[in-house]
């Protein structure tokens, strides 16, 4: 058989985060455009979000990129383990990440930071709203299936699935986990950050 | 006219197919319904997207009538709604609404699925030599995704309001307020159902592109894929990359339409103009999504017809490469009348004028196919020849909007309209009739009728012709295109017998689309029965019963060489099948690779210049 020395499992995630990689680049894009376009909606760093409470929620996301490595790695040796306690610290730490942001989102609409443009009440403009609660909320979106996949790998995993030889499964895991990881990032940098 | 000459039959020695040891016994439903099999799946996306094409001609026809009849009441649309029809004459409204979904539903529910859906499905297991797609389950997801896009799309000229109004392109702030069009509930419905359409298309494009890398037969190098393979491939690339761009943007103008965002409106700061850039950089590349599998369609075809190599492969290949990157170059070219700094709006101009050039490439390579070749007109071939012909009109005609001052004149008139359909229904449209009356006896194991397929050709050629050249006068002569009513105008007035004409012929050109539909039908039970392989062609899947089994190859197959070996001097018949295994001592024909065909220029050349076999000419 002709082709790459890559299972398709794996290529297909690949392809699929390229695709991914499309969609934030769209969003952030647009968030660039309407940001410049208006400055005055927007607020210096921390004035309207918590920055010292995302950076903590940011801190767990980068902590659970390095409990899935753990799981991968145990699993690679055959450890079952070490990938069964891993993937859970991952999925413990992933779900604690959203219920976190839930608590912000709370937290920011009582201040009057939403989206809506009539209803609008807190510093800055709607339009710093309306990005903010699109991109950390498809971002929150992507985790909240992340951890979805995560707790149904794990269940796998507590059924012994996967073997020193056939580990595919938490390594596409591991690949779209990182991923999303990566572009927290990259969101935590632009959107609360600068 | 439709057979081919009779070459004689070859022994294929190796016998590649399934014997079915015991019979398929999964359930109907497993079977026909929630299948995995790709061929299932390439015939489910075709019968819905040819059920798809009918409702967008049909709304063609309708807008066709006000503008031929301006004021008149519609024959038959005593049956439509009030808020469709008064007394049978079409509503200003419901004119917005079909001039929207006709492009809708052709672009992405007609065009795009025959292309993608019907023959990616269809041909990448078949061509490269693989038992289904990389994801099979997923492949299945695809289609029962696009299913309920289409519902949707459908349900929502009945919600109140109507369907969406906003064109199809949707631009802000037009689509944003619903005050503007009138139309709430069905423009929601419009981005929803793209939005899960655009799940059903990252599906199939993830599996394309995996199955095409991992899954190609031995000795299946990249320079020996078929063309259709390695243009879908492109275009699953395209669409990858494309799709969630526009998915992304659909999203904010739903908040826009629901929770009261403000990204397009400009009252508070919203950009009007972002919409268009987001849409058009997903936009441009989807023209291209809808016409590079019709190349690879038409170069295998006119190979297979003109009985030689396709002339220039590495060439073909990367013209089709370069037009994929240059499309993501050119989106502004959509938008010089929208406001954009002249330096900018002249590098758009540029980078799209250059895509004439790996374009122009193709169609001489085709006309180089052609010559000498030992033409058989078999109806593949007829539409194949015009799709070549109305994509030169086509193309040319773009280059007049590519250039920033012609297009100041002509932006948003009938001469859009009229280049558009000679590329999206003169090119891939024929392409996909070509497509159609090629494989359709390897999908249903029977032929179409000939006589009826010419009778169809002639008629489609003439009439739509008629109906759409005629257009770029109407938009020289300054009418604008979705015009619910041309006399509103007094200057417009003197083009009403040309809008008359027009619409004369689209009701015929609709009409002889019924000798297509009927041959369809007849021939899926009572066409000829077709044979393995009743073109004398040389990819992999002739080498298998028509239609071919559950699992397609009982052995993978071996491929040891290109696709075109037609009128091959080593062999005496006129086709050279790519899994043949050569005869002790026979030279090898032509092969590319990609380092010789990119780098050395060096590419080896048969010892005689192939003189095609039987050649009267």
């Amino acid at each position: 058989m002709e082709g790459m020395q890559v299972y398709n499992k794996k290529l297909g995630m690949w392809v699929f985060l390229l695709s991914e990689v499309m969609f934030f680049s769209g969003l952030i894009g647009a968030y660039i455009v309407l940001r410049f376009a208006n400055p005055e909606q927007w607020t210096d760093a921390g004035v309207v979000l918590n920055v010292p409470l995302t950076a903590f929620n940011t801190f767990m996301l980068i902590c659970s990129s390095v409990t899935m490595v753990k799981a991968f790695a145990a699993i690679e040796h055959g450890d079952q383990a070490g990938l069964r306690k891993w993937l859970i610290a991952t999925v413990i730490l992933g779900a604690a990440f959203v219920g976190i942001q839930v608590f912000e989102y709370i937290q920011l609409a009582g201040h009057g930071f939403v989206p809506m443009v009539d209803r609008y009440a807190a510093e800055g403009g709607p339009l710093y709203g309306a990005t903010f609660y699109t991109l950390t909320g498809f971002h929150g979106a992507h985790v909240t299936i992340g951890v979805l996949c995560m707790i149904f790998t794990t269940v796998l995993a507590f059924r012994g699935r996967y073997t020193r030889d056939d580990y595919g499964g938490v390594e596409i895991m591991g690949l779209y986990w990182h991923f999303v990881d990566l572009v927290w990032i990259i969101l935590f940098t632009i959107v609360y950050l600068i | 006219m439709s057979s081919v000459t009779a070459v004689a039959e070859r022994n294929v020695s190796v016998q590649h197919w399934a014997e079915p040891e015991h019979p398929d016994e999964r359930p109907f439903i497993r079977k026909y319904i929630f299948s995995t099999d790709h061929k299932v799946i390439g015939s489910q996306f075709l019968f819905l997207s040819l059920f798809f094409l009918l409702v967008g001609g049909l709304l063609a026809m309708m807008m066709r009538w006000q503008l031929g009849y301006p004021g008149e009441p519609m024959p038959g649309g005593g049956i439509l709604p009030e808020t469709m029809a008064a007394g049978g004459i079409l509503l200003p409204e419901f004119y917005n609404a079909l001039v929207t979904m006709h492009g809708t539903f052709m672009i992405f529910f007609a065009i795009m699925p025959l292309l993608v859906g019907v023959f990616g499905n269809w041909l990448i297991p078949l061509h490269i030599g693989a038992s289904d797609m990389a994801f099979p389950r997923l492949n299945m997801a695809s289609f029962w995704t696009a299913v309920p896009a289409g519902m949707l799309m459908l349900v929502s000229f009945f919600v109140e309001g109507g369907a969406a109004g906003a064109g199809w392109t949707a631009y802000a702030p037009l689509s944003a307020d619903p005050e503007y069009t009138g139309v709430s509930t069905g423009q929601q419905i419009w981005c929803v159902s793209l939005v899960v359409l655009g799940f059903s298309s990252l599906m199939g494009a993830v599996n394309y592109i995996t199955t095409i890398v991992n899954m190609r037969a031995p000795g299946m190098g990249w320079f020996r894929l078929p063309l259709p393979i390695w243009a879908l491939f492109i275009t699953a690339i395209l669409i990858l990359l494309a799709i969630p761009v526009l998915a992304g943007a659909v999203i904010l103008l739903l908040f826009d339409q629901t929770i009261g965002t403000s990204f397009f409106l400009p009252e508070t700061g919203g950009e009007p103009l972002l919409w268009q850039h987001l849409f058009w950089y997903f936009g441009h590349p989807e023209v291209y999504i809808l016409i590079l599998p019709a190349f690879g369609i038409v170069s295998e075809v006119i190979a297979n017809g003109a009985r030689k190599p396709i002339f220039g492969y590495p060439a073909m290949v990367g013209a089709i490469v370069a037009i994929a990157f240059l499309g993501w170059l050119v989106w502004g070219h959509h938008m010089f009348q929208s406001g954009m700094n002249p330096l900018l709006g002249t590098s758009f101009m540029v980078s799209t004028m250059i895509i004439a050039v790996p374009s122009a490439i193709k169609v001489f390579n085709w006309l180089g196919t052609l010559w000498r070749g030992n033409i058989h007109f078999h109806v593949p071939m007829l539409n194949a020849l015009a799709f070549v012909a109305m994509f030169v009109i086509g193309g040319l005609s773009g280059v007049f909007m590519a250039s920033t001052p012609v297009d100041i004149y002509i932006h948003d008139t009938y001469f859009i309209v009229a280049h558009l359909h000679y590329v999206l229904f003169g090119g891939s449209l024929f392409a996909i009739f070509a497509g159609i009356y090629f494989w359709f006896p390897k999908f249903f194991g029977r032929m179409l009728n000939p006589t009826l397929g010419t009778i169809h050709f002639g008629l489609t050629f003439v009439f739509y012709n008629l109906v759409f050249f005629p257009m770029h006068n109407l938009g020289l002569g300054g009418m604008m295109r979705r015009l619910y009513d041309p006399n509103a105008y007094a200057y417009l007035e003197p083009l009403q017998p040309m809008n008359t004409f027009i619409t004369v012929n689209a009701f015929l050109l609709g009409a002889a689309q019924l000798v297509f539909l009927v041959n369809f039908v007849w021939s899926l039970k009572g066409g000829k029965p077709a044979g393995p392989n009743p073109w004398n062609a040389n990819t992999l899947e002739w080498t298998l019963p028509s239609p071919p089994p559950h699992g397609n190859f009982a052995a993978i197959p071996r491929v040891y060489r290109g696709p075109y070996e037609y009128s091959a001097p080593q062999v005496e018949a006129d086709y050279w099948p790519q899994s043949e295994p050569p005869e002790p001592g026979q030279e090898p024909p032509v092969d590319y690779t990609v380092r010789e065909a990119l780098f050395s220029g060096d590419v080896p050349q048969p010892k005689d210049a192939p003189e095609t076999k039987g050649s009267d000419g």
